[in-house]
């Protein structure tokens, strides 16, 4: 499919790169071929939406073009493939419903707001620092953090052609806001998650392996319940190993830590290294001050800063340890990672007298392993 | 109506059950607001924080059942940090204080600690009824306890909680005779289901664990046998490992089925489900997973005549998979089920002409929540935004409650929402709208809007402020990732003394004093009681 953005866009390449190197641009300058919502790929949106705009600017009363904001019961116009489900031939085709008149007094504005520069694209959710776009293809499987255009599947043009640069006028600007677009894949893994470090991204590639990349993680989407996602991918994973082959989900564990009044879970392949986890942990853990909070509603206004936590872990008031396959309890940190996760069952933010015992069993076992 | 006796008053407001009904009831006059107060005996409070236990007990002193909910819906999707509040151990302790005989108790989303369980378990002793939904926070040592003390426990419905531990001991804390047992929902280990089904036959609904099983083995056997007694089984649920090859044995108990839950049953081919579907003619409410594919759905829309509530679950939450469901399964499901009033439907894509299709076909929909699994994705034949297609719903829906939108959406859909969406309750969306006319379009339009959750949208502090007087009307609003800022929301906050305007700050962003700045978590929700006190140092109270 060969949509008439691309033309547009290829062919105002020059402003891509002006837009680009303008900090604050107003998009409503740019003309048709960059307005903001150009990069889905969707003139026929965008064209709908300005003729919408347009009509209604022009008509300065109540009577206004309802033509593109009709809404009809039916299959709509001539666009989709003749479907035998969808007899509709007995609708009703009139309008079903005029604009108020009443809300005449926003669409003055409308054409300012339209191409706002404030949306705020998918891609914002995921700390994206390069993207590639591909017009119509959104299932972009890609082996690593992709940064060069050749790994795009099908590619409808090269990487950097297809990218609508349009720097964010936000003032915080937090993320990679010159992205504003759909990536329409990409990176995978990517939790901003509340109980992970906000470099997780980084972990991605690890993941990878010889299994195609999923579909970039947003947090908190698809929208299910993490009980649904976990007993899914236990039992897919269950599923899996039967067959042989370990399955490329989430490898969630329990971590509880001494005193807290209830457990944690965190799913082991966010993180990359046993410094992201510990920072993650301590996150996460921060409010258990010793005892302090917890569920009877009533916590401690101390603040047990991260910062004190960390001395907390690190000055072994705290240790780190974990279940493994054969039931024993392991100092975290005594094996490289890939055998942690592989042999890791349960966290355990333990009191460092209770593990005193630990670390020489540790290295006898890795050390018996090989 | 001064001239009649109390009791003559409440004998009619005994007919009168809904909350709704009755709290309108309530606000007659003085006199029927006390008759009412004084003979209500189920309440709900769909907010923990919008009032305190102590208001309850004090207006409500016949309170016999309580629903309580805690964090906001987004708590669920791992939007709201673990530690955010939503304690159920306050009320309990207050309920317990007082004279109040509960009865039944049913909570979603709130924090429930073993200490609490064993409290409620000592406390009433006439209690009959607990239902947990989407809790966290205790273990089989607080549900043994409940096993162990109710002595007229008729219902215990778990559902998607996190408990830490699954071991079925606790389990045999129930008595030997459980005649009072109606509902056990939740997962049952097959060995123990067994025992439960002989203590307990007059059993409706039911939750099954892991059962994988050899056909041939004796333990199965005896299951066969013993639920051919059960004729009283209506709900089944749970399945979370499942032998395909022990199906079967429920196959008997089909016939009665009304409720079915298959939705954490990965391991079940979608052959083998449409065998077990074709078997449930009188299935009212089925939930299922996509893997039963758009064929599949064909079976159901075919068998299932009295169906009213379908969820289809996506299996395949990482995306590396194929497609499962598409339009054509739902546009198959609205044709072959008239009745179909309640939809959560996850699926790769969706058109607005399916959409137009299924409002036409089903203009009863009081629930329709279609997640399309890919963010912003358009309808993929015409390339389209879905305004039309939600447009369509919304407009042929007349009672329509509770939305869900997703898919590639404009500020369009909203105006459309805003003109039709007229019982519209609870509005949910993601990845939507260009320009804070959508959200404005919604707050104007939608009267009777209660819930509002909103994230990664462009609205900002002008949709925000336009009408502060909207959020006293509504129970919650829920916005993150959009693009109000710390002075928008302290404006808010400043002008509506009565709404708790809660910011989320974790990760230490925000610095106080910076007001352009962008803020990631906003939840304010109107309250009685003024901000909470068990806020945790990441929530601000502005």
């Amino acid at each position: 499919m060969s949509s008439p953005l691309l033309r547009a866009v290829e062919g105002e390449q020059s402003d891509v790169s002006l837009v680009a190197s303008s900090p604050t641009v107003d998009s409503s300058q740019n003309g048709s071929g960059l307005k903001e919502r150009n990069y889905m790929g969707l003139s026929d949106c965008s064209s709908v939406d300005s003729s919408a705009v347009s009509s209604l600017s022009v008509e300065k009363n109540n009577n206004l073009n309802l033509k593109a904001t009709e809404l009809r019961l039916g299959l709509p116009g001539s666009q989709s493939p003749g479907r035998s489900s969808l007899n509709t031939g007995k609708l009703d085709e009139k309008p079903l419903f005029p604009l108020l008149p009443s809300k005449e007094g926003i669409y003055s504005s409308i054409q300012k707001n339209v191409v706002s520069g404030n949306k705020r694209g998918f891609s914002d959710t995921m700390d994206v620092k390069n993207s590639v776009y591909t017009a119509g293809n959104w299932m972009f499987n890609s082996a690593s953090e992709s940064e060069s255009p050749q790994s795009v599947e099908q590619g409808k043009f090269s990487g950097n052609s297809g990218m609508n640069v349009v720097p964010s006028s936000r003032p915080s600007g937090a993320q990679s806001s010159i992205m504003k677009e759909f990536p329409g894949n990409l990176l995978q893994e990517h939790h901003r998650a509340t109980i992970g470090t906000s470099h997780n991204h980084k972990t991605a590639s690890n993941n990878n392996n010889s299994a195609p990349a999923p579909k970039a993680q947003v947090v908190g989407w698809p929208p299910i319940r993490s009980f649904r996602k976990n007993s899914l991918a236990t039992t897919s994973k269950n599923n899996d190993e039967v067959d042989g082959k370990p399955g490329p989900g989430a490898l969630f564990v329990k971590v509880s830590m001494d005193g807290a009044p209830y457990q944690r879970k965190v799913d082991l392949r966010l993180y990359a290294t046993y410094q992201e986890l510990s920072t993650a942990l301590e996150k996460m853990f921060s409010c258990f001050t010793i005892g302090q909070c917890g569920s009877r509603g009533a916590p401690g206004k101390e603040m047990m800063s991260e910062s004190k936590l960390r001395d907390l872990l690190h000055g072994s008031e705290y240790v780190l340890t974990y279940e493994d396959k054969d039931r024993d309890w392991m100092l975290v940190g005594d094996v490289p990672w890939e055998m942690f996760i592989d042999s890791c069952k349960r966290l355990k933010i333990m009191k460092g007298s209770d593990a005193i015992g630990l670390a020489p069993r540790a290295m006898e076992k890795s050390s018996n392993r090989i | 109506m001064n001239y009649f006796p109390d009791e003559v008053l409440e004998h009619v407001f005994d007919f009168v059950a809904s909350h709704r009904d009755r709290n309108a009831v309530s606000l007659v006059c003085r006199l029927w607001h006390r008759v009412e107060r004084l003979s209500r005996q189920r309440v709900f409070v769909g907010n923990c924080y919008a009032l305190s236990p102590e208001i309850l007990i004090a207006r409500f002193p016949g309170l016999k059942s309580l629903t309580l909910k805690g964090k906001p819906h987004f708590a669920d999707f791992n939007l709201v940090p673990h530690d955010w509040g939503g304690y159920v151990q306050p009320w309990i302790e207050a309920l317990s204080n007082s004279r109040i005989g509960l009865e039944e108790l049913r909570l979603k989303r709130m924090v429930v600690s073993d200490e609490s369980l064993e409290l409620l378990s000592r406390s009433f002793a006439n209690f009959k009824s607990l239902v947990l939904v989407s809790c966290e926070g205790f273990t089989t040592v607080g549900l043994a306890a409940i096993a162990a003390n109710c002595r007229f426990l008729r219902e215990l419905d778990l559902q998607e909680n996190e408990i830490d531990d699954h071991s079925g001991h606790w389990l045999s804390c129930f008595p030997d005779s459980c005649t009072s047992l109606i509902s056990l929902n939740f997962a049952l280990p097959l060995e123990t289901l067994q025992n439960i089904l002989m203590r307990a036959p007059q059993l409706v609904d039911l939750g099954t664990g892991s059962y994988i099983h050899d056909p041939d083995s004796e333990t199965y056997n005896k299951l066969k046998h013993t639920i051919l007694k059960c004729k009283s089984i209506r709900n089944l649920s749970g399945f979370l490992e499942v032998a395909p090859r022990c199906l079967p044995a429920i196959y008997p108990i089909c016939l009665n089925l009304t409720s079915l839950n298959l939705s954490y049953a990965a391991g079940i081919h979608g052959s083998e489900l449409v065998k077990l579907i074709r078997r449930c003619a009188k299935l009212q409410r089925l939930w299922i997973l996509d893997c039963i594919g758009d064929k599949g759905l064909e079976v159901v829309a075919s068998t299932c005549k009295e169906l009213q509530e379908l969820r289809v679950f996506p299996s395949d939450v990482l995306g590396v998979g194929h497609a499962a469901v598409t339009e054509n399964g739902l546009v198959a499901i609205s044709a072959g089920c008239p009745k179909l009033h309640s939809l959560l439907y996850f699926c790769q894509q969706m058109t607005n002409a399916a959409l137009i299709v299924v409002a036409k076909n089903c203009p009863n929909f009081i629930r329709f929540r279609l997640c399309i699994l890919e963010p912003t994705k358009p309808d993929p034949v015409t390339m389209q935004p879905l305004d039309d297609g939600f447009g369509a719903i919304v407009q042929s829906c007349k009672h329509l409650r509770r939305l869900s939108l997703s898919g590639l959406l404009t500020d369009r859909v909203f105006l459309y929402i805003g003109m039709y969406a007229e019982q519209l309750e609870m509005l949910s969306v993601a990845f939507a709208g260009d320009s804070d006319k959508g959200m404005l379009y919604v707050l104007n339009g939608c009267k009777k809007l209660r819930k509002l959750e909103i994230r990664d949208c462009p609205y900002g502090d002008k949709a925000l402020l336009t009408d502060v007087g909207k959020y006293e009307t509504m129970r919650s609003l829920w916005m993150s990732s959009c693009e109000v800022t710390l002075g928008g929301c302290k404006t808010l906050a400043k002008e509506m003394p009565r709404l708790n305007v809660e910011i989320i700050n974790e990760h230490d962003q925000m610095e106080i004093g910076s007001e352009e700045q962008r803020v990631e978590k906003m939840y304010l929700y109107r309250t009685l009681v003024g901000p909470r006190k068990d806020a945790p140092e990441f929530v601000w109270t502005l």
